[in-house]
C-alpha cells in the first residue's frame, strides 16, 4: 500500500468527481463557444456513467517493474446531445440548455471542492494531532 | 487540468463573435453605398465559423475559429437615378445588397453570444480561484 493509495482512499470519490466536473465544464464551454457554428453537434458527458467508469476500472495492478503503469481508463466518453429544436444549419446547440447545464456543473464543482476541502482539513488536523 | 483550457475555448468564442460584430458594423456602415460597376460595389460580408479541433483529446471540446470572411454573391439591386454622378449610360446605379434588418438581428445574436462567453470565462475564473484555495 503506497502513500498515494492511502491518499486516494482518504479523498474518496471527490477527487475523481472534481476532475470529471472540470472535463464536463470544458465540453459545455465548447458547446457555448460554438453556439453559432454551422454543423456543430453539441456534446455532453453522462456524469454518473463517467464517474462509475472512473471508479470501477481503477488503475492497472503492476506485478512487475517492467509493466506499464496504465491509466484510469477513458472516463466515459462524451455523447452527442439530442437536439430539441433542429436548426437549419445543422447546429444542435441550444444556448439555454447549455447555460443551464454549465451553471449546474459549476455549482456541483464547488460542492466537490467543499467536500475535498473538508477531507483535507480533516487529514491536516489528524496530522497535527489537534 | 481542463478548467484552464476553458479560458482558451471561451476566448476563441469571444474573438469569433467580435469578428462577427465587426462585419455587421461594416455592413451597416456601408448599407447605402452605391457604385458604378459591380466589382466596385460593397457586398454584404459575413464570417464563416468552424469548430476548432481539440489539440490533444479528440473527444473533448475545442473552441471556435473564423475560417474567413466571405462576401455574399447574389443579384445586386439596380436603381434608376439618372441624375446620380455614378449612374451608367441607362441611368442606373448599383446599390449594395446589405439588409439592415438582417444585420441588426445578426448584431443582437452576436452580442448575446458574446455575453454568454464572458459569463463562461467569469465562472471558470471563479472555479479556478476556489480550487487554488482548496484545503485552506
Amino acid at each position: 500500500m503506497s502513500y498515494r493509495n492511502n491518499l486516494d482512499s482518504a479523498l474518496g470519490v471527490h477527487a475523481d468527481a472534481l476532475q470529471l466536473r472540470a472535463r464536463r465544464a470544458e465540453l459545455l464551454g465548447a458547446n457555448i463557444a460554438n453556439a453559432d457554428t454551422p454543423g456543430y453537434l453539441a456534446k455532453d458527458l453522462d456524469f454518473a456513467a463517467a464517474l462509475r467508469t472512473a471508479q470501477g476500472s481503477g488503475a492497472l495492478e503492476r506485478r512487475h517493474a517492467a509493466h506499464l503503469a496504465g491509466g484510469r481508463g477513458e472516463a466515459g466518453s462524451p455523447h452527442y446531445r439530442v437536439p430539441t429544436q433542429a436548426a437549419a444549419d445543422g447546429n444542435t446547440v441550444d444556448p439555454q440548455i447549455e447555460k443551464g447545464a454549465f451553471t449546474e456543473n459549476a455549482v456541483a464543482y464547488q460542492v466537490e471542492l467543499e467536500f475535498l476541502g473538508a477531507r483535507i482539513r480533516g487529514l491536516l488536523s489528524a496530522i497535527r494531532g489537534e | 487540468m481542463s478548467l484552464d483550457r476553458l479560458f482558451g475555448i471561451a476566448g476563441s468564442g469571444l474573438a469569433a463573435q467580435s469578428v462577427r460584430l465587426n462585419t455587421t458594423a461594416s455592413n451597416l456602415a456601408n448599407a447605402d453605398n452605391v457604385a458604378a460597376s459591380e466589382d466596385q460595389l460593397y457586398r454584404a460580408r459575413e464570417p464563416v465559423f468552424a469548430a476548432a479541433l481539440a489539440d490533444h483529446w479528440s473527444d473533448s471540446g475545442g473552441g471556435v475559429e473564423v475560417l474567413g470572411v466571405v462576401e455574399r454573391d447574389g443579384p445586386v439591386r439596380r436603381e434608376y437615378q439618372p441624375g446620380h454622378p455614378l449612374a451608367d449610360a441607362e441611368g442606373y446605379v448599383l446599390r449594395s445588397d446589405v439588409d439592415p434588418v438582417e444585420e441588426l438581428a445578426n448584431m443582437i445574436s452576436a452580442s448575446r453570444s458574446y455575453e454568454t462567453n464572458v459569463e463562461v470565462l467569469d465562472t471558470a475564473k471563479q472555479l479556478l480561484l476556489r480550487t487554488l484555495r482548496l484545503g485552506q
